[in-house]
């Protein structure tokens, strides 16, 4: 695979899971008005009694927002199907060529699905009251088939009684040092969304020769971007390559002795849309945790309980994490996932061996 | 043995025989279940994308590195834990069966819980134990030692830590093997060894391990067979050290973009490799069967070991630390400890995982229901296809008794992920969806299940002799009638065995699930790989403990039916 030119880079401004999606729509938005919860649609929901929600995020952040919901109706039961999201994407794609319509909501960490999904109108447009009054354009979709969920980054990470903070990785180039030979833990992009994503902004700013040095590292080699942070918490390896912040978050919150580095060539920036799914089986209660999602209430959980960042004005950063503005982020772009991610997974498969 | 018979009726009018119709149904659904899955499988195979005749796919197989290289780590694989199994059952077996070593009957039963242990569960529970760093046993070495933070006694994400977990759950097949054959020598041939003036060791030598040898060199190949075939214990410590075998090769051939050409290509030589060394299996053992026939059966004589009791015990003891105590102790104490490599303590001591499992994981109820209904109805029909299938060919009931015999033992040449990916391309598009139901999982579970449920009751037929039968026959009944009201109840503990057998199957069944599995059809086993991958272990420990649970209850109740020996379970 070429490494993409630095041009393209440059040429795509905007950021965001709708970025693509912006810069091929016509301006005038098709999305339908914003719907709020009205008591009839808390009625519909309550009779259908239960949604199915398929998403990426680290399986017990996903039951806290899952339960979160059953406490504000009661009557709603979430059951949560998580998976990789290169894995949700292919179950869905697998479910629905034999025509299975099991998933209502849908989550995934690599935005790049969105835009396939979308294309091929599976999705139903539905814009929350508070995504049509807060978020920023660029995380909503013109025609209100997804927004912007949550936002996190693939950062890197050490044990801090396996490494000394003088010691610790300071950028990527830091882990191509012989000294962490055997002690690297890093997940897979063919599986985990995260790690799709930051593999194609690291292969675009890096270029591939970075995976091929950092494979001679013997990394350990786990699925999850979520599994990185527990290796480190159980002191499996003292390094990670890559993982999310989110993990880490809770991780050291939690008292666990690990460190986030926040690498010096900018750590790439991951969106998790939400989006329905246009044959959702409950699409009321599909509606419904939708718009809960997108509440200040459920936003605020994601970042109290998640260690997720938000793009809701109102739900505050947690103090003591270091404020989302303040780090350096590498550019996200779905469309160019989009295209590329059958090459990023095989070129990958041939440098790492799985 | 005298049998209460209905008084004669007057007039005996004529009833419709119903073996014809049965042994058409029958036939039709063992195609059904065979050769429709392998037909795809192999079209598959000889197909590109647009449906063209092709040999593409094999030339890839064999040109390409990333399936060269897992054809060759595969065979390693297979080869070394075969040797590294015969080489620890051997010993073993022999003490259990021709020794006076204590606990044998203990020994024997913790044989089986190492038997029905699924093994991807063994591979978490050993991730456990010998990671390198978080390993408890790396981590009491270090404890002990004062060795430095990085050095490491075990890492078990290597190949041969890799075989070493495979060999722990796939010796219990040698020794099941190799225990029912050295149960089965006369004694009378060692007997006439001493008297003719041959010592303890000089019978030994020349009488016991040549009549057993057939029994090792079957019990090698099956365990060959499950190495080359097993699905969990690689994709759990292979692809973290970054290599594959073909079976989870195959399996990652399905993530997105989907090459479901690829993997049906792949799928064959496993195919072909299976059929070919249960043909050599077939082979060896039918020669074991000529020279133990004849002459009165003498019980085995034991052999006395003196003082030597003690270390041979504590050998077996040693051997079963790695398939049974060991990972049963990690998988407990990460149960209950908030760090799953972190020794539980009163101060540590949490229900946290518990909690978890039973309260905050949704899936958890739809597994364990799915899991359990599956169990049941696999169980069912396929003990009740393999009674009437063992009744027709042990009878010669009709005219094709043979076939039916053939078709029925044939899945055991099918690897578990094969059936999957063939029922997988034979029921995911029109006409036939069975995809995202629990159907298609019953029929592998019954078409893995059936070959081991008509092998035992098909031995179990032979001891109801044909008389009671014949009588009941001659005093008018349908050959129906008569099964239900004769035989059935005579083999109503190798039933019930069966049944319970296949149960268990189900339940530890990983390689064709994880192939044809979608959200509201997910069991257990899919479940505890799935948080696997995102690393929760301590969910993981507390479903592996209910699985097991689940598991020893069913082999409890089984042991406890009157009239149930051991043997049965065995014979597996």
């Amino acid at each position: 695979m070429k490494p993409p030119t630095i041009s393209r880079r440059e040429l795509l401004q905007a950021s965001g899971a709708a970025a693509a999606s912006n810069l091929l729509a016509s301006v005038a938005s098709s999305a339908p008005p914003a719907s709020t919860v009205t008591p009839q649609l808390i009625e519909a929901a309550k009779k259908e009694g239960k949604i199915v929600y398929y998403t990426s995020i680290d399986l017990p952040v996903a039951e806290r927002i899952a339960k979160a919901f059953e406490a504000t109706y009661p009557d709603v039961a979430v059951r949560v199907e998580r998976t990789g999201a290169e894995r949700v994407f292919q179950r869905i794609g697998q479910e629905y060529a034999s025509g299975i319509h099991a998933v209502d909501v849908v989550n995934s960490s690599d935005a790049a699905h969105f835009i396939a999904w979308k294309r091929d109108g599976l999705l139903e447009p539905y814009v929350p009251e508070d995504v049509a009054k807060y978020y920023p354009d660029e995380h909503k979709d013109p025609d209100g088939m997804f927004a912007s969920f949550r936002v996190w980054l693939c950062v890197i990470g050490y044990n801090t009684t396996m490494v000394q903070a003088a010691e610790a990785p300071k950028s990527y180039a830091d882990l191509l040092a012989p000294k962490w030979l055997g002690k690297i833990v890093k997940a897979h992009p063919g599986y985990s969304g995260t790690i799709m994503t930051a593999t194609y902004q690291m292969a675009r700013d890096l270029g591939w020769e970075f995976f091929e040095k950092l494979a001679r590292q013997k990394v350990m080699q786990v699925q999850s971007s979520a599994d990185p942070p527990k290796k480190l918490a159980l002191g499996e390896r003292a390094v990670m390559a890559d993982g999310n912040e989110y993990n880490m978050f809770i991780e050291k919150e939690k008292g666990t002795r690990v460190e986030i580095v926040y690498a010096a060539e900018g750590s790439p920036l991951i969106v998790g849309p939400n989006g329905l799914f246009k044959s959702a089986p409950n699409p009321n209660a599909a509606r419904l945790f939708q718009s809960f999602c997108f509440s200040p209430e459920a936003q605020q959980l994601c970042i109290d309980a998640g260690g997720l960042r938000s793009l809701h004005p109102q739900a505050k950063e947690k103090p003591g994490r270091k404020p989302f503005g303040e780090i350096k982020k590498m550019k996200d772009d779905p469309a160019s996932v989009e295209k590329m991610s059958g090459e990023i997974k095989a070129h990958y498969s041939r440098i790492f061996g799985v | 043995m005298t049998i209460a018979l209905p008084a004669a009726r007057a007039s005996r009018p004529y009833r419709l025989d119903l073996s014809w119709p049965i042994l058409i149904l029958f036939a039709a659904i063992l195609c059904v279940l065979i050769i429709l899955p392998m037909f795809w499988l192999l079209y598959y195979s000889l197909v590109d994308r647009t449906g063209a005749f092709t040999l593409a796919n094999f030339k890839t197989l064999i040109v390409d590195p990333i399936f060269v290289e897992p054809m060759i780590t595969t065979l390693i694989l297979a080869v070394s834990s075969s040797i590294i199994c015969c080489a620890v059952a051997a010993p073993m077996s022999w003490l259990v069966a021709r020794t006076d070593m204590p606990l044998r009957r203990t020994v024997r039963a913790l044989v089986t819980a190492s038997f029905v242990t699924p093994p991807f569960l063994g591979a978490i529970a050993w991730e456990l134990l010998a990671a390198p760093n978080s390993g408890l046993l790396n981590k009491a070495y270090r404890a002990v030692t004062g060795a430095p933070q990085d050095a490491h006694l075990f890492d078990i994400y290597t190949l041969g830590g890799l075989i070493f977990v495979i060999s722990c759950y796939t010796f219990p097949y040698v020794f099941v093997l190799l225990a029912n054959a050295l149960d089965r020598i006369p004694g009378d041939l060692e007997d006439a060894s001493s008297i003719l003036g041959g010592r303890t060791w000089t019978t030994a030598r020349r009488v016991t391990i040549p009549l057993a040898l057939p029994a090792l060199v079957a019990g090698a190949l099956v365990a060959f067979l499950q190495a080359m075939t097993l699905f969990g214990s690689p994709a759990i410590l292979a692809i973290p050290a970054g290599f594959h075998t073909m079976t989870t090769k195959i399996w990652s051939l399905f993530n997105y973009p989907p090459k479901p050409e690829l993997a049906a290509a792949a799928s064959v030589p496993l195919l072909v490799l299976t059929v070919l060394l249960l043909r050599a299996e077939q082979l060896v053992l039918g020669r074991r069967s000529y020279s133990v026939i004849g002459g009165k059966q003498g019980d085995p004589r034991l052999i006395r070991l003196g003082a030597m009791r003690w270390a041979a015990l504590f050998f077996v003891l040693v051997v079963l630390l790695c398939p049974v105590f060991l990972p049963y102790g990690a998988l407990i104490n990460a149960a209950f400890s908030p760090v799953a490599t972190s020794f539980v303590s009163f101060d540590t001591f949490t229900l946290h995982n518990i909690r978890f499992v039973f309260f905050d994981l949704s899936a958890t109820k739809l597994a364990v229901k799915n899991t359990l209904v599956l169990g049941a109805a696999a169980a069912t029909i396929g003990t009740l296809m393999a009674l009437v299938i063992a009744y027709l060919t042990s009878r010669r009931a009709i005219a094709g008794y043979r076939t039916l015999g053939f078709l029925a033992t044939a899945p055991v040449a099918i690897p578990g992920i094969v059936l999957g990916v063939g029922l997988f391309l034979s029921y995911a598009r029109p006409p036939f969806v069975l995809y995202g139901t629990l159907w298609i999982l019953l029929l592998a579970f019954v078409t893995i299940a059936l070959p081991a449920a008509y092998q035992q009751l098909q031995s179990a037929f032979r001891f109801v002799h044909t008389d009671l039968e014949d009588a009941s026959r001659i005093l008018g009944a349908t050959r129906l009638r008569t099964l239900r009201d004769i035989t059935a109840p005579l083999l109503r503990t190798s039933v019930i065995a069966t049944w319970c057998f296949i149960f268990v199957g189900v339940i530890r069944e990983l390689s064709a699930a994880i192939m044809l599995f979608t959200s509201e059809t997910k069991v257990i086993s899919v479940l505890i790989f799935d948080l696997n991958e995102s690393g929760d272990l301590g969910a993981i420990s507390v479903l592996g403990l209910i699985m097991l649970a689940i598991t020893f209850a069913v082999v409890v109740a089984v042991n406890r039916i009157p009239g149930f020996s051991e043997a049965r379970l065995r014979n597996a």
